[in-house]
Order: structure tokens, then sequence, then C-alpha cells
């Protein structure tokens, strides 16, 4: 099979899969959320309310698309494009399984490829910043700034958290870091640095308790509030596959990615995959079900004078140790 | 080669949008675009490590503190003020050093002897030209001391900004203003809470 072809036979697959695992993780978080708030979630279109994203889609497409009349028309247009593409485009590194013979369960196996992951997620503020900026009213603009200046904080954490686990794997790569959790998920020597991850992620995906961005009580919708129908969709979607990107990054740095967990090798590693990355992603809605949002002085000071020392003083730990014992 | 040819006129296109765009935000816009294709070049060097820093240390930070500041000064919306065109006087002067730069780097390209072509392989392991190990390799080692200068400069040239920037205070004044700003907060949560 030429290479052409066979990126762009996976391409398609991924795409289709990630899509159909955003509407379905929206529908699951909506249904979460109602059970743990005592009340049914949706349950009227379909068998439990099993089509609720094909109607949600059908209704934000029929939508009417406003552009304000004081909005940046080039850029407010470009913003969610911006969103979606960053979004979508780390999974073209991303391996879900195991290679072998020449067959890989990625698109394209980058060697740089966690520092790569982190090029494209930094990008996403964009999305973010630019839109909020375009709209030309003034929710979206406090909005767009605090996101700004909450994920430029919390990426330093965040990278800083990816470095421990680089020391101990001795690579770059996603599938050299995954191999080399053959016998210790990194999550055992580095359960600081999971700890700091896994909090920093639901600062970069900007959900709750870390939603800002949003903030309904304050902000009506912060950055979106001026999008509406198809383009307001696209940055619902950008959300959901960043909570994808994050909860699969999680399982490749810090639970051994495609490993079966004692011994449990009949069951295949992708199959392991997904039921890490759909434990995540139940755990970022149970926190969004639990927590109440920070405020926005005391967010700032968690990411500056807490997270970033501890992840530097992980980071020294973990050099330091690697060095004396090899 | 096609790939050279077209990265390069997308370069330039960029640079040229990033100065003659009427809003600084569309600058800045130009401008990622810039360094999005400079990465992309990177990498047809099979510099990757370089490719992927350009895009987290530049496209990803800086610019996104561009973008920031132009949204909290609020000054993006309004195109920049017109004053009058200074160009015509320096085009002549300036004409002719651009040409004598380019007639420079075009004599020393064509003069300078071409290294051996880099050892061909996967890209990215260790051993071949641009991989992430050879370069944190030489960044800590032959290249150390360029390296920690370059820190040093960076270093005076963030000291320097916050000593020319920033207010003079004295200690007494800087425990009045913190006071203010802790007064002003319980304020506003009291405010808050009532309303």
């Amino acid at each position: 099979m030429p290479l052409w072809l066979e990126v762009l036979i996976k391409s398609v697959i991924l795409l289709f899969v990630v899509v159909t695992s955003f509407a379905y993780a929206m529908l699951a978080e909506r249904k979460i959320l109602g059970w743990m708030q005592l009340r049914p979630g949706p349950n009227r279109v379909g068998p439990w309310g099993l089509l609720q994203p094909a109607a949600d889609a059908a209704k934000l497409m029929l939508k009417e698309d406003l552009t304000p009349e004081t909005a940046d028309p080039l850029l407010y247009k470009l913003a969610p494009f911006i969103s979606l593409l960053t979004a979508f485009s780390v999974y073209a590194i991303i391996p879900f399984g195991a290679s072998a013979s020449g067959q890989t369960w990625a698109i394209g196996n980058v060697n740089a490829g966690i520092l790569l992951i982190l090029a494209i997620g930094s990008l996403g503020v964009y999305g973010i910043c630019l839109g909020g900026w375009a709209s030309g009213s003034k929710y979206p603009l406090l909005g767009s700034v605090r996101s700004t200046a909450q994920m430029i904080s919390y990426e330093l954490a965040m990278s800083l958290s990816f470095v421990g686990v680089l020391i101990l794997a001795g690579t770059t790569s996603l599938d050299g870091i995954v191999n080399a959790q053959a016998r210790w998920w990194f999550v055992l020597p580095q359960f600081v640095g999971c700890i700091i991850y896994v909090i920093t992620a639901v600062a970069e995906t900007n959900r709750a308790p870390f939603d800002l961005v949003e903030a309904e009580t304050e902000l009506v919708a912060g950055f979106h509030t001026e999008y509406s129908g198809l383009r307001f969709g696209l940055f619902f979607i950008a959300e959901y596959v960043n909570m994808l990107t994050v909860s699969c990054i999680a399982t490749l740095l810090f639970f051994g990615g495609w490993n079966a967990p004692l011994h449990l090798t009949f069951i295949p590693g992708v199959a392991w995959f997904v039921i890490k990355v759909a434990c995540f992603m139940f755990f970022y809605m149970w926190l969004r079900a639990t927590l109440p949002r920070l405020r926005y002085d005391r967010l700032m000071a968690f990411g500056w004078k807490v997270l970033l020392p501890l992840a530097t003083l992980n980071l020294v730990v973990t050099a330091i140790v690697v060095a004396y014992t090899g | 080669m096609i790939a050279f040819w077209v990265l390069a006129a997308v370069l330039i296109a960029s640079a040229v949008w990033t100065i003659v765009a009427k809003k600084p935000v569309y600058s800045v816009v130009a401008l990622l675009l810039n360094f999005a294709t400079l990465a992309v070049l990177y990498v047809t060097l099979s510099a990757e490590f370089l490719a992927v820093i350009q895009i987290i240390v530049y496209s990803g930070a800086i610019l996104v503190l561009f973008v920031f500041v132009i949204a909290l000064l609020g000054s993006g919306v309004a195109p920049f003020p017109t004053g009058p065109n200074r160009l015509p006087k320096i085009w002549l002067p300036a004409g002719f050093f651009t040409l004598a730069a380019f007639g420079f780097l075009i004599y020393a390209v064509s003069n300078v002897k071409m290294a051996a072509a880099p050892a061909t392989g996967a890209v990215g392991n260790a051993g071949v030209f641009g991989s992430v190990a050879d370069f944190g390799k030489a960044l800590f080692t032959v290249q150390l001391l360029p390296f920690e200068a370059t820190g040093l400069v960076l270093m005076v040239a963030v000291i320097g900004v916050i000593t020319l920037g920033g207010e003079q205070m004295s200690d007494a004044e800087a425990q009045q203003s913190r006071m203010r700003a802790d007064r002003a907060v319980r304020e506003a949560i009291l405010r808050e809470g009532k309303g």
C-alpha cells in the first residue's frame, strides 16, 4: 500500500472515531452530571437518549450564524477553525497500540512526539484568544484575556511534568515512552508529576473547576458569547476533543499506554488504551460535578506559587535520582 | 525542492503582510503564519527539534503574549494611526543596503564549500543530524559557552526592562499599596456576597 493511501485511510478512520467519541462523550457527560445531581439527564431522543448527539448536531447546523457588527469579520470566522484544527491535528501522532512488523497504530511516528504534542497544544490558545478578541464585545474579551493568562501559566507546569517522564524514559518518542513502561507505569515513580499533569490538563482544556474562560455566572459564556450555530459547535467539538487528547496523553505518559496491567494480556492493547482513556474522561466529568469554580487570583497564585515550584522540585529530584542510579 | 519554493513564497508573503497589515492583530496572525512556515522549513531540513522549539517558544509563548497585550490595551480594534509617509526619503539608501546585503549573501553562498551530506537514516535517532539527542549534547558540551552567554544577555535585557519600566517604590509605599489592594479585594468579596 502506498504511504499516502495508508495515511489517508488511517486519517479518515481516526476522524470518524474521534468525532463519534466526541458526540458520545458529550452525551455521557450530560448523563453522568444528571445522575450525580439525582436527575435522569437527556432521555427523550431515541432509547436512553442515545440519539441526542444527532439531534444536537442538526440543531446547531440549522441555527443562524450571526456575526456582531462590532466584530472583526475575518478573525471572527477564522478562530473556531484554529481551535478545531489544533485539536484534531494532535491525533496524527498519538499511537493507540503497539507497533509490530511495520504496522503502526498511529498515522505518523514522530521522534520528537511528545514535544510536538506540546507545540500543537500551545497553538490551541489562539482559537480562544483571537475568537474572544474578534467578537468585539466585553465579555468575550475578558474571557479571552483570562484564557491567555491561564493557559500560559499552566502550560509551564505541564511541560515540566512531562520532562520528568522524558528523563525516566530517555526518549521523546511516544512509542518509546510507552515501551519504557512495560514493567512499571510511570505513575508510580512520577506520582507528583502525574498529579501536576492531571491538574494542569484540566486548566489547559478550560474545564471546571478551571473554567474561568467561560464562567457563566460572571461572563455570560466567556469567549464564545457571540458565537452561534455551527461556529459555536466547532468550539464545542474542540473542547471535547481536547479533553480526549489530554486523557490520551495521560494514558501514554503515566498509565502505560497499551500495556496491560497485572499481565491481563488476553485483552488486546488497544482495548486497554480505550479503557484507560475512558476512565480519565469519567474522572474529568466527575470533577466538574464535584468542585466549584476557583476565584481568578487564586487560580493564578496556585499555578505560579504551588504547581510550578512543585514541578521544578519533581524535575530536580528525578534528575538526581536517575543520574545516581543510572 | 517544490516544497522549499512553496514554503519560501509563503514565508516572504507572510513577512510582508506582517509589516503592511493595518491592524496590529493581523500583524500577529501573519507573524504566526510566518513562524509556522519557518518550522515546516526546519522539518524539511531534518532539524525537527529546532522546528518544535520554534513553535513552542515563538508561536506558543511569545506571540500569545503579543496578542495578550494587544487585547489588553484594546489598541487592536483601531488601525495604526497614519503619520507622514517617511518611506520616500529613505528608499534609496535602504534599497542600496538591501541589495548590498543580498549581493554579499549570494557571494558567500556561492563560494562556500559544501560540508559532507548528513548521515541518512531514521530522522531523530542519535547520531543523525538534527536529532533531539545530538542537539542537546551539542548545546551542553561544545556550545555551552555561547548558550550561557545568550542566557546572560537575555537576563540583562529582562533586568533592564524591569529597571526602566518598573515604578520606584520605597518599602513604606509598597506596604501601603499592598494594604490598599487587600482592602479592595475584601470589600469586593463583601459586595458580591450581599448582592
